[in-house]
């Protein structure tokens, strides 16, 4: 399988005289082979064949790995129902079933003064929330402990949960690459200093400062959307160091190359060397780095949510779904309470998992299993 | 080919007036108070004549660059691997200097610091009629597109992320070489000059053999129109029928766009070949600089002699007296003293382990370093 995915390109450079161990080595190590020219004829016949880019490469073979595959249909599945899902239906995160059923119920109070007997009714009549429903046709998945249809909460959180882990990734991707870039191209002190601020950022101990964070943002009341907003700014501030000590290690191998030398001496102004030469050649790290960061965001907001320190109620989060697992009841007794949520997280981290290990093995062909 | 000539015409640009800024130099001067005074000014500074500066493309005079292997506590430097000392040199336009040595003699080094690439310890630098000794990066990159350079190795020399049409056409485009529009078939054309396909516009370097990128090194370099070229041993990675293609093709192109090369080499037949003069490098100093037959016939230090020795002839009746030279090149970091060659030659005296011998004009353009001969 491995074999015929690698020499399928060959085969259509070359067709019929490519051996196939041949074949494997020259793309396992597109830069080093040093092969003499081809025969005159197969690259006449080579030359009307369609040329593949680095990265249409990398594509193929993504594209053909079974676990990545899953991951990413997974994926596209998973945003899809939860940005579409909610379309279909009347209710949204924060409605509440009211139809628990009513009940009345009066008391008779008796009593005696002065001889006469008085008798009082005490009648309540109580509209009931459907709180705690187990899956029914109304509620696919049953209702929480507020009444709200688990369903919907669970799409509307993965619509948050989703979309923060991008944001959050795109951001501290952006600042990594700026700072270790920085630091990476210009070298001596200025990679001196940024370096050491990252140093200290990673040892700084991320999830008490994170309570901190959360706390100081309840005192100030901080409320509702904003405090999303500031909740991603908070993960990418503890984020982006790790990526800026990737992108700079990189950079610095890079600029010793002797392409680097050669755009220098051809007078290329320094944003093109950085942003045209530098930066795509860590790009593949990049996209794989961050697809992993993706799922790890996920499960920060979701751990940050389940401590009622993230998004704060009503807006859902799979985080905050779960939180009804501190009622030990609901631990016990409603499990589509706190399980879809806890699936979705799952799912959603493994897949990211997964299309991020597929991307990292696409893009380096030497690795073979 | 038209544009080609009108450029070299045009051949003493206008270069802007450098500025400097007092902080520059103050800084500069307290870096250099690091480094020891003599080793920087042991020299007379002479100008190079009006006519020398029309005549040469390239004048480099005490050319040093010093790499530091030993700083102290505040970072300054106080142990050197003196890669180039105290190197002078001067090319005609239009004429080829071939650069011969051993490994680790400093070539590359040399190559590099006087195309700005790397900066110079001391030494002044004259590129087209102009003093580029001071320029800083800004300068350097508006008289890059005139100074190119060719690298040893086709394979890490290319960006392997670009297409070889994007890596021929970026100093096209940056220096404005023709207008936006034309750049294809400008590329194009060049690279069938340079014997590639012109349907190898959309193709990545990952797709070509060595010779084949050596093309893509060249067409790249020539794409700019530059005056001067430093060829930095540009064949010897690649097997000898494609050397002789390159280096002919190297050759054609001088004669049409009345190229200067400095020609990097440890292959002394290559240097024979294309050189009009030839310089002789041991441990970072030039040993012998002169004519390529002169050199060849009648080389005057011992080390060239010994060189010349080594060269294989293809007729195995003649026997040649092989000048075998003992022991491995001494290290730059710690040269011996006196003259550097003196524990490898064969006809040492005793003088050249005390004195460093005088470079000095024996003939006409025929300029050696040793005590054998008058000194002064």
């Amino acid at each position: 399988m491995d074999k015929e995915n690698n020499n399928e390109r060959d085969e259509l450079l070359t067709p019929g005289t490519a051996e196939p161990v041949e074949a494997v080595n020259e793309e396992a190590k597109p830069q080093e082979t040093a092969e003499t020219d081809q025969p005159q004829e197969t690259e006449n016949l080579s030359d009307r064949v369609k040329v593949l880019s680095p990265a249409q490469l990398v594509a193929r073979r993504f594209f053909r790995s079974k676990l990545s595959m899953i991951g990413l249909v997974t994926l596209l599945v998973l945003y899809l129902v939860c940005f579409i899902g909610p379309l279909f239906s009347d209710m949204d995160y924060k409605t509440i079933d009211y139809n628990g059923g009513s009940s009345s119920q009066s008391t008779e109070i008796t009593y005696t003064v002065d001889g006469e007997t008085y008798t009082m009714y005490d009648i309540t009549y109580t509209e009931s929330i459907n709180l705690k429903a187990y899956p029914s046709a109304d509620h696919w998945l049953g209702t929480d402990e507020n009444g709200r249809d688990v369903l919907m909460r669970v799409l509307y959180g993965g619509q948050i949960s989703l979309t923060i882990g991008i944001v959050v990734v795109v951001l501290e991707t952006l600042l990594g690459v700026i700072m270790g870039g920085i630091a990476g191209y210009f070298g001596k002190w200025v990679d001196q200093i940024i370096m050491r601020i990252v140093d200290i950022f990673y040892c700084i101990p991320q999830m008490p400062i994170l309570l901190i964070c959360s706390a100081i943002l309840a005192a100030n009341e901080v409320n509702g959307i904003a405090r999303i907003y500031w909740l991603c700014l908070v993960l990418v501030f503890f984020g982006w160091a790790g990526t800026a000590r990737l992108v700079r290690g990189q950079i610095l191998s890079l600029r010793e190359q002797e392409f680097m030398l050669a755009e220098r001496s051809m007078g290329v102004p320094v944003w093109r060397k950085i942003f045209l030469h530098l930066i795509p050649n860590v790009l593949p790290l990049l996209i794989v780095q961050m697809t992993l960061g993706l799922g790890s965001v996920i499960l920060t907001e979701s751990t940050l949510s389940y401590l009622g320190l993230g998004v704060p109620i009503p807006y859902a989060t799979w985080g905050n779904i779960i939180q009804a697992l501190r009622d030990f009841t609901t631990l016990q007794y409603h499990f589509h309470i706190w399980g879809p949520p806890g699936i979705c997280i799952m799912l959603a981290v493994l897949s990211f998992n997964f299309v991020g290990d597929g991307l990292r093995d696409a893009f380096d062909p030497k690795m073979k299993k | 080919m038209e544009e080609k000539t009108e450029n070299t015409q045009e051949s003493t640009s206008p270069v802007p007036p450098k500025k400097q800024n007092a902080f520059v130099t103050n800084a500069k001067k307290l870096f250099q108070a690091g480094i020891p005074r003599a080793s920087l000014q042991d020299y007379d500074k002479t100008p190079p004549t009006e006519e020398e500066l029309k005549e040469n493309i390239l004048i480099v005079n005490h050319l040093k660059k010093y790499f530091p292997v030993e700083t102290n506590l505040i970072g300054q430097p106080i142990r050197y691997l003196k890669a180039v000392d105290d190197v002078s040199l001067r090319i005609p336009y239009g004429k080829t200097l071939g650069i011969v040595g051993e490994s680790g003699c400093g070539k590359t080094t040399l190559g590099r610091t006087l195309l700005g690439l790397y900066g110079k310890t001391a030494g002044e630098v004259y590129f087209d009629g102009a003093d580029i000794t001071d320029f800083g990066e800004r300068q350097m990159n508006t008289i890059r597109k005139d100074m190119q350079v060719i690298f040893q190795d086709p394979y890490s020399s290319l960006s392997p992320r670009f297409t070889v049409g994007g890596i021929i056409s970026e100093g096209v485009a940056v220096h404005k070489i023709v207008p936006r529009d034309e750049i294809k078939d400008y590329v194009m054309a060049l690279m069938e000059r340079c014997g590639l396909q012109p349907q190898y516009y959309e193709r990545y370097p990952y797709e070509f053999s060595g010779g084949q990128r050596q093309r893509i090194c060249i067409a790249r370099a020539l794409a700019v129109k530059p005056k001067f070229v430093v060829c930095d041993e540009p064949v010897s990675a690649l097997d000898v029928s494609i050397q002789a293609q390159i280096l002919n093709l190297l050759r054609e192109l001088q004669t049409e766009m009345q190229l200067a090369y400095m020609f990097i080499s440890h292959d002394l037949s290559v240097v024979q070949h294309v050189s009009d003069s030839v310089g002789v490098m041991y441990l970072g100093s030039m040993v012998e600089c002169g004519p390529t037959d002169r050199i060849f016939e009648n080389p005057m230090h011992p080390y060239t002699k010994s060189l010349l020795s080594a060269v294989p002839v293809p007729d195995p009746r003649r026997k040649k007296d092989r000048i075998i030279l003992q022991g491995s090149i001494p290290s730059p970091a710690n040269p011996p003293s006196g003259c550097r060659f003196h524990t490898r030659c064969p006809a040492c005296m005793d003088i050249c382990k005390e004195q460093a011998p005088v470079y000095r004009e024996y003939e006409a353009g025929h300029s050696c370093a040793c005590h054998l001969y008058p000194q002064e």
